[in-house]
């Protein structure tokens, strides 16, 4: 069987680590469907942007893959419901968001026939339709980078189709351990990511696309290249790249790949490639083609905490606790409750929180790894030599002491990817992520006190230039009146004078 | 060597004098600083440095050497950026406590649409007219507790953001 070689390229990775993968025990099944929960919540804020607007009311009946909210603003994603049922209430539940603190969510009780909407399976007849009205198909699908960064998909399309696009670069490097989704997806359903690596060339005008995958998946390499000798589409290459964390995250991956480094503060499209994740281009082929939106996802369950660690297929809006007690549960060891990977997932305090379209990994663990007391800095510049974007840590360490933010900013603190690969190798055990976490929070807040007073001081001046204004009508009209009076003579006023003494004695 | 040095001198004492000359005759643009001295302030124009607004405040800093910590909504921070900015060595503590952020509330059911806060407020973040009810807009106020005095029934209050 004729199938495209897998090859190392000519980039190389600034440092990266090599880590314990712990994949093989979340691989070992196929990838399993959970039964139906009673319950599906569903947050509107699932993406980067603003929140979904809902459309539905409490009471309303809903089928699956129904509109409930709609994007909103320039930056957005719809959100559709997972399966059919009654929607019950639109109020704040637990997430594992950014903040930690309850979001608004519509909560639909589910009446377990999960009847579709009409318009599903009506494959969309997209060589036919302009690129751009492609583009605007996948809009109204949900669908969002389900690498983990959550950017809706179509406006990262469409701002890249406006530059000078040369690759497409499908990403199935996951390098964080544990999380083995889109491993389990590229084995079982190679043959949509590749459709939906042709919808996306074609919405996009392009001829050329990498899919790119980690050289210790040899199954997803093997049925990919099977998927890619049956299209027989000569715009689609496989490429191979080492196993080195954090090869997978979109600007390290185009540099892997074309040998091109991203600009600082910069977009890969800056170098002429578009960096989509597997599980998107698999989400796009099952909108386009099958008339399903987002509304499930492939997500890992594992860590030493889970009695059978698998992938499952799961309804957006699943609790993480249906989905952990379908994997066996918990065992007696299980203390850590982690939504995404070990080195950039975030730790939740409940297993009520619904699993998103963001949630790649449920991760428990038996315990939490604990680096030692803090030391002070030594400067051996071991953090430098593995820090993915080649920044300097230690420097950065100091000046987010000092809170120095012009200097923060021009060592590049704003291109820290948060890999953790620093704090993995600090001898004096350092939490440098967490410090570089909260200085670019600072500065953040500091970039929207300015803007604010920017636009105080626009508003007040604004003012102040009405009041003048007013101030000079009022002051001409009066000259004006005076004018007229002083024409109409004494005469006129004594006129005026008569008729209003007589209005008096009448 | 001789003619080195001299040549040297020479040359240290043209440019000594034309920067002394530069230094003293030569006007500094002074709107150029009140404009980045204005920068650093906080467009609050909340007129609690006894200046009506900030950029008036900037400008009796350059021009008047009006005291660089009457800003209690910009906190020592300012004052510190200020002293930076204007190169003082020191940087005076607040003369009074920093202020904590707020915006102002119309307690709705109270309010008699006198339109005394909307005149009063620097930023135009009250709406509402004559004998109807006014409201604030959040994202608009600076917090600066102008409308609160000027209000007959005593319906605005200031919320900590």
């Amino acid at each position: 069987m004729p199938s495209p070689a897998p090859t190392y390229d000519l980039g190389r990775l600034h440092g990266g680590l090599r880590l314990a993968a712990h994949k093989s025990a979340s691989t070992g099944l196929p990838v399993q469907s959970p039964p139906l929960p009673a319950q599906l919540i569903l947050p509107i804020d699932q993406h980067v942007g603003e929140p979904a607007r809902p459309l539905v009311g409490i009471g309303e009946h809903v089928l699956r893959g129904q509109l409930l909210a709609e994007s909103t603003g320039t930056l957005g994603a719809p959100v559709h419901a997972s399966s059919s049922g009654k929607v019950v209430a639109i109020e704040p539940w637990p997430v594992a968001g950014r903040r930690g603190d309850p979001a608004p969510c519509i909560v639909i009780e589910c009446d377990g026939d999960d009847r579709a909407v009409e318009s599903r399976g009506n494959p969309v007849p997209y060589a036919e339709l302009p690129g751009d009205e492609v583009l605007r198909r996948i809009l109204q699908g949900g669908i969002v980078g389900l690498g983990g960064a959550v950017y809706p998909t179509a406006q990262k399309l469409m701002q890249a189709a406006a530059g000078e696009l040369e690759y497409l670069i499908l990403n199935g490097a996951e390098c964080e351990p544990y999380i083995s989704c889109d491993d389990m997806l590229m084995r079982e359903r190679a043959g949509d990511i590749v459709s939906g690596a042709q919808i996306l060339l074609h919405a996009l005008g392009l001829d050329s696309a990498c899919i790119v995958v980690e050289s210790d998946k040899p199954d997803a390499i093997k049925q990919l290249a099977a998927a890619m000798t049956d299209a027989a589409d000569e715009r689609l290459v496989l490429k191979q790249v080492p196993t080195i964390y954090p090869s997978g995250g979109e600007d390290q991956l185009v540099q892997l790949v074309t040998d091109r480094e991203v600009p600082s503060g910069g977009l890969p499209t800056d170098v002429g490639c578009l960096v989509q994740n597997v599980g998107t281009a698999a989400a796009i082929h099952d909108w386009l083609r099958d008339g399903e939106p987002l509304v499930s996802r492939i997500t890992t369950i594992s860590g030493d905490g889970i009695a059978q660690p698998m992938n499952v297929r799961a309804r957006i809006g699943t609790t993480v606790a249906e989905l952990v007690q379908f994997a066996g549960g918990y065992t007696d060891s299980a203390r850590h409750l982690v939504i995404g990977g070990p080195m950039t997932g975030k730790s939740v305090s409940t297993d009520r929180v619904p699993l998103v379209k963001a949630t790649n990994c449920i991760l428990v663990l038996s315990e939490v790894p604990q680096p030692g007391p803090e030391l002070p800095c030594i400067r051996c510049g071991e953090c430098a030599a593995v820090c993915p974007v080649q920044l300097q840590p230690q420097q950065l360490f100091w000046y987010a002491c000092a809170d120095d933010e012009r200097q923060l900013r021009s060592h590049g603190l704003t291109d820290c990817i948060e890999c953790g690969c620093c704090d993995l190798v600090c001898p004096s055990h350092i939490p440098l992520t967490y410090d570089f976490r909260m200085a670019k929070a600072r500065i953040r807040e500091l970039e929207d006190e300015k803007a604010r007073a920017e636009r105080a001081r626009r508003r007040f001046e604004a003012r102040n230039e009405r009041l003048q204004r007013e101030q000079r009508e009022r002051e001409t009209e009066l000259a004006r009146q005076k004018e007229t009076a002083r024409k109409a003579g004494p005469d006129a006023i004594a006129e005026i004078m008569k008729r209003k003494q007589q209005d008096d004695g009448d | 060597m001789l003619t080195a040095v001299l040549i040297l001198t020479v040359i240290a004492l043209i440019a000594g004098l034309g920067l002394g000359f530069a230094a003293r005759k030569l006007p500094a643009d002074s709107s150029e600083l009140v404009e980045r001295v204005n920068e650093l302030l906080p467009q609050t124009q909340c007129a609690q440095c006894g200046y009506p607004g900030c950029r008036p405040y900037a400008a009796a800093i350059v021009e008047d050497g009006a005291a660089i910590n009457l800003c209690p909504p910009g906190g020592n921070d300012t004052v510190r950026r200020l002293a930076d900015l204007l190169g003082r060595s020191e940087a005076p503590p607040l003369a009074t406590g920093p202020a904590a952020p707020a915006v102002a509330v119309i307690d709705e059911s109270l309010c008699i649409g006198c339109t005394y806060c909307r005149a009063a407020c620097p930023v135009d973040a009250i709406v509402g007219a004559h004998q109807l009810m006014h409201t604030v807009i959040e994202q608009e106020c600076t917090g600066c507790e102008l409308c609160v005095a000027p209000c007959p029934v005593d319906c605005i209050s200031m919320r900590a953001t």
